[in-house]
């Protein structure tokens, strides 16, 4: 069984709906145990940082996240929450990376930075028969840094990390269940781990 | 590099398009999600939704016609028309929408932009300004383009940017229908006082004009509807085109 968590952050459904195309039924759930017992969980988010750490703890969500063991894969504000600290609202977040999440400095370019984009030095499994030819969907004002544990980079402003990933921790910071077929096909990479 | 973005736009009556679509590997061509799946292979990059129903019923089919795309499309969507309150914005994004595009409303209480962007993010508010000439300058134009106002049209994006618009999304009534490309000039000084998205509409005939509009602007997107629907400007030939001018696209 796929566990979605959840929490008051939205885009909930359209990570339901991908996993439907792909013929896999998923839960959306903040039951522990139901996370726990979950073949592999997956952390999506659209919303504000602070908001969402507050209610993760509130209900005692953020120690049972972090203490997952199955693979697991943070979404845009799920990748934020799974770095150390966030400038938005001054958050300390989940820690499972060392990364830290920063806003955008102000320059000649756009933020949030929205659209499509490709991503360069694309690690590991979950980047499966993509290339870095290959364009996601991106939709943010805030960014993870590059750091040791950064699985792909994109350039916008300036390079941040467009992937994350330790042990059985992966995060992506653009949307896949919104990249057409390449992000269908990271979800079937993901589900194939 | 981020890509510029082409969009095409789908008006929407009773949960059925209603402007005419030309093509010829479609089954029902008034189904909205036949359309939008032949417009994903194509390779558009977004798709917005307009619903011009004004009945209740008719909006209540809109809501379960978003429910239906939501399922079947794995790109971004917007949806517009007749958006007034946080309730209104709160079904459609619940329904699976990703943006939600108001018009006359904000016109009408600039703080709905507010409300809305602090509920659900300023990523999901597009602000749609329909501009028109008056008296030589441009002015803002609410009800389908149908009423001008004495709104300055530069003040009210800057306004709108600043209330928490996370796009913006600029139509000229002067160019819109004569497919003799879009209003450069309009869209060029919208974007220079911004730092939001800027997306450009109405006048679009042809690949040169799209061509034009990113060459000569810095919007990051262009819309168009009947173009796309009579398969006048295919977009996976327009998308080739503009490639071999150098202009980055998906």
């Amino acid at each position: 069984m796929i566990a979605i968590v959840k929490y008051n952050a939205g885009n909930v459904r359209s990570v339901q709906n991908a996993l439907h195309r792909l013929g896999v039924d998923a839960v959306v759930t903040d039951d522990p145990k139901q996370l726990r017992e979950a073949e592999k969980v997956i952390f999506p988010g659209v919303g504000e940082a602070s908001t969402a750490m507050r209610y993760l703890k509130e209900r005692g969500l953020d120690e049972v996240l972090k203490n997952l063991h199955q693979p697991f894969l943070g979404i845009c504000l799920g990748l934020q929450l799974m770095c150390k600290h966030s400038e938005e609202g001054d958050t300390e977040c989940l820690g499972i990376f060392n990364e830290n999440v920063k806003r955008f400095p102000t320059s000649k370019l756009k933020v949030p930075h929205m659209g499509w984009n490709n991503c360069s030095e694309l690690k590991g499994a979950l980047f499966a028969s993509i290339d870095s030819s290959d364009d996601f969907y991106f939709v943010h004002s805030y960014y993870a840094e590059l750091g040791s544990q950064t699985t792909a980079q994109c350039d916008y402003i300036l390079p941040f990390s467009a992937a994350l990933q330790k042990d059985n921790f992966h995060a992506v910071q653009f949307h896949p269940e919104k990249s057409a077929e390449i992000g269908q096909q990271l979800i079937k990479n993901f589900l194939e781990l | 590099m981020l890509k510029k973005r082409i969009i095409p736009c789908l008006d929407i009556k009773d949960g059925r398009t209603v402007k005419g679509v030309n093509f010829v590997d479609i089954r029902d061509a008034g189904d909205p999600v036949e359309l939008a799946k032949v417009y994903v292979e194509q390779g558009a990059d977004e798709l917005v939704f307009l619903d011009i129903t004004a009945t209740v019923e008719g909006r209540k089919t809109f809501v379960e016609l978003v429910g239906h795309i939501a399922e079947e499309i794995n790109i971004p969507f917007t949806v517009g028309g007749g958006i007034s309150s946080v309730a209104d914005v709160e079904k459609l994004l619940a329904a699976g929408a990703d943006k939600v595009s108001i018009n006359s409303s904000a016109v009408k209480r600039p703080e709905l932009i507010l409300e809305l962007a602090q509920q659900f993010g300023n990523q999901c508010i597009v602000v749609a300004i329909d501009a028109g000439k008056v008296d030589g300058n441009w002015r803002v134009f609410t009800h389908g383009g149908r009423k001008a106002t004495d709104i300055d049209v530069f003040e009210w994006a800057k306004e709108a940017e600043h209330l928490g618009a996370g796009e913006l999304l600029i139509t000229s009534m002067e160019n819109d229908g004569t497919k003799s490309g879009f209003a450069i000039e309009l869209l060029k000084e919208i974007d220079s006082i911004t730092n939001i998205p800027v997306i450009a509409s109405g006048g679009a005939g042809g690949a040169q004009h799209f061509a034009e509009v990113f060459e000569s602007t810095g919007v990051d997107a262009a819309l168009a509807a009947s173009i796309f629907h009579f398969s006048e400007v295919p977009i996976t030939q327009l998308k080739n085109e503009l490639r071999t001018k150098g202009i980055p696209v998906r």
